[in-house]
Parts: structure tokens; C-alpha cells; sequence
């Protein structure tokens, strides 16, 4: 029978790029609105705005520039409408 | 003529509108979203719904299917498309309309008869109003807040591309009051509320929306 933790640690081997996805802040975030809303009534107190956008984590097996080319490309034309969204990619620390 | 009825996985509306397309008096033609040509029809409808479950955005996902390839090229060289609520998502995220469509301001799904006023009558899909005639037609949505920059929507307004406005009531926070717009050309329109869900006296709201189904007939004949 396994025991759950027994065993080798588990080897990350793949780069991780992360693009966050944030509406620009001209366009109104009814979401964040909400969760704004919320915050008092859960005796949260102190916040003034709250954004909400979107986090992807891409697991790459390499990072170059041609990988982070191509990330940018992605991100500009299908992870994020440009129209409402600002995004940024970066590499994730280990 | 032949009107194809775009279903894409989690289509609502493409019953309605292909119902609407016959009474309209066209021929209502199905196409899956992966199609790779569009079986010779005259002009595409864009039906409501939640294409691909709305994953990402609105019509994100569907933009990139098949069919839409077909559909981005024949709409620029003038192949008449009507989208129609998830229908304007999806030409919006297609860049073949200005602008996007996000949450509503308010934050809750709203369902009712929605008065409209048709401000351009010359497109291909709304030949059959007069220009500035007020209908009702059933609108519903979660994420039909139409917005775009301060210079877009200055363009649109003055080149009379805003194809109509909400009357009485903004609905769902649509900047300008915009229900719907169209492209340079006039070819492509898309509308937030729901014509096709107008079109015979026993259901609906009457039959205000049968004028979006039969314009491209009379602008044929015209």
C-alpha cells in the first residue's frame, strides 16, 4: 500500500510562463464591484477598489525569446480581448 | 435565398432563428461551427446562446472555430452576417465589429420586452424598418453592456453606424445606449437583443423582430 508523501519529491521539470489578464481601468469591472460590495458585509473593512482579472499559468518546456514571442502573440490575440483587457507576461521564479 | 444558422457547441437560439428565417421567407440552411465552407448560402446568421460555455470570454473560443474562418473571409468581401446576442459576441471578438461586450453594469441576467429604435435603415439586415421606427423585441442577457473607446464610439455615431438604441430603458449599461452596430460597409450588423423570438403573434412580444428576417429579400427586389 502507498503511503501519500512517501516517495521521491515531485519534480517540476517545466518552465512556467504566467500572462495575467486585467480589464484597463477605463472599462467597469462589474466583478470586482461585487466582491467590493461584499467585503463590508463580511467585516472586511479598509479596501477601496477592487480589480478582478485572470491569471493563466503555461507550462513550456523551454523559455527563449521565440517561446516568449509566441506567448505574447497568443496572449494578444486570444487570452485577452484588447479592446477591454490589458495583459503582461512574465516567467515565474523557482 | 439561403440563410445559414451557425450552430457551435452550447448555441441556444438557432431553432428561433432558422424558424424566423422561413417565416421571413428565406431558406434556412444548417452550419456546425466546424464547417469548412458555407454550402453556398446567401448570407450567415450568428444565433444567441453560450457558445462554448462562454469559457474565456463570450464568443472567444468560438471566433476560432472553423466556420468562423469561413465567415470572417466571405463577411469582407460583403457576404451579409447578423449576429445576434452570443451571435455579436463572437463578430465582436472576430474584430469585424468595433467594440465588446461585458458584463452588465447592473450584474444580474435581465429578461424583458425591450423597446428599440432602429437608427440606420439601410443596412442589409434592417432595410425593411423605416429609419428611426420604435419595436419591441425580447431581450436577454448576462453580458450585454456594449462598450468602446470615447473615439470609437464618436466614429460610429458620426458615421450612422450605431443600427439601433434602447428606448425607455438602457438595460444593461450599453455606452450610448447602443442595442447594436454595424461595419463600414453595412453588410455586418449586430444586435444584443432578440428579433427572431418576434416574429409570430402567438409567442413574444408580436412581431416586431420579422423585419430583420426579410430585409435582405426586399433588398433584392428592391
Amino acid at each position: 500500500m502507498r503511503t501519500r508523501g512517501a516517495g521521491p519529491p515531485r519534480i517540476r521539470a517545466m518552465p512556467r510562463v504566467v500572462v495575467d489578464v486585467m480589464p484597463k481601468p477605463e472599462i467597469l469591472d462589474p466583478q470586482g464591484k461585487a466582491v467590493l460590495g461584499a467585503l463590508p458585509r463580511l467585516g472586511f473593512t479598509g479596501v477601496t477598489d477592487v480589480r478582478q482579472g485572470k491569471r493563466f499559468e503555461l507550462e513550456v518546456h523551454e523559455v527563449n525569446d521565440d517561446v516568449l514571442a509566441e506567448i505574447s502573440t497568443m496572449a494578444e490575440t486570444f487570452l485577452a480581448n484588447t479592446v477591454i483587457e490589458n495583459f503582461t507576461v512574465r516567467v515565474e521564479d523557482k | 435565398m439561403k440563410i445559414g444558422v451557425v450552430t457551435f457547441p452550447g448555441t441556444l437560439d438557432d431553432i428561433d432563428a432558422a424558424r424566423a428565417v422561413r417565416i421571413g421567407g428565406n431558406e434556412a440552411v444548417s452550419l456546425w461551427h466546424g464547417d469548412h465552407d458555407l454550402k453556398g448560402v446567401d448570407a450567415v446568421i450568428l444565433p444567441g446562446g453560450f457558445s462554448y460555455g462562454d469559457y474565456l470570454r463570450c464568443g472567444a473560443i468560438s471566433r476560432f472555430s472553423p466556420v468562423m474562418t469561413e465567415v470572417i473571409e466571405a463577411a469582407g468581401k460583403g457576404l451579409p452576417v447578423l449576429g445576434i446576442c452570443n451571435g455579436f459576441q463572437v463578430l465582436c471578438e472576430s474584430h469585424l465589429l468595433p467594440g465588446a461586450l461585458i458584463r452588465n453594469d447592473h450584474r444580474k441576467f435581465i429578461c424583458r420586452d425591450q423597446r428599440l429604435r432602429i437608427e440606420n435603415a439601410a443596412t442589409a439586415w434592417t432595410s425593411a424598418f423605416a429609419q428611426g421606427q420604435e419595436i419591441v423585441v425580447p431581450l436577454k442577457n448576462g453580458e450585454g453592456q456594449f462598450v468602446a473607446d470615447a473615439e470609437t464610439l464618436d466614429r460610429l455615431e458620426g458615421e450612422g453606424r450605431i443600427v439601433a438604441r434602447y428606448v425607455d430603458v438602457n438595460p444593461n449599461g450599453s455606452l450610448r445606449d447602443i442595442a447594436g452596430v454595424t461595419n463600414e460597409a453595412g453588410n455586418v450588423v449586430g444586435l444584443m437583443p432578440h428579433p427572431e423570438h418576434a416574429v409570430e403573434e402567438l409567442t413574444g412580444s408580436g412581431t416586431d423582430g420579422l423585419g430583420f428576417f426579410t430585409s435582405l429579400v426586399e433588398k433584392v427586389f428592391a
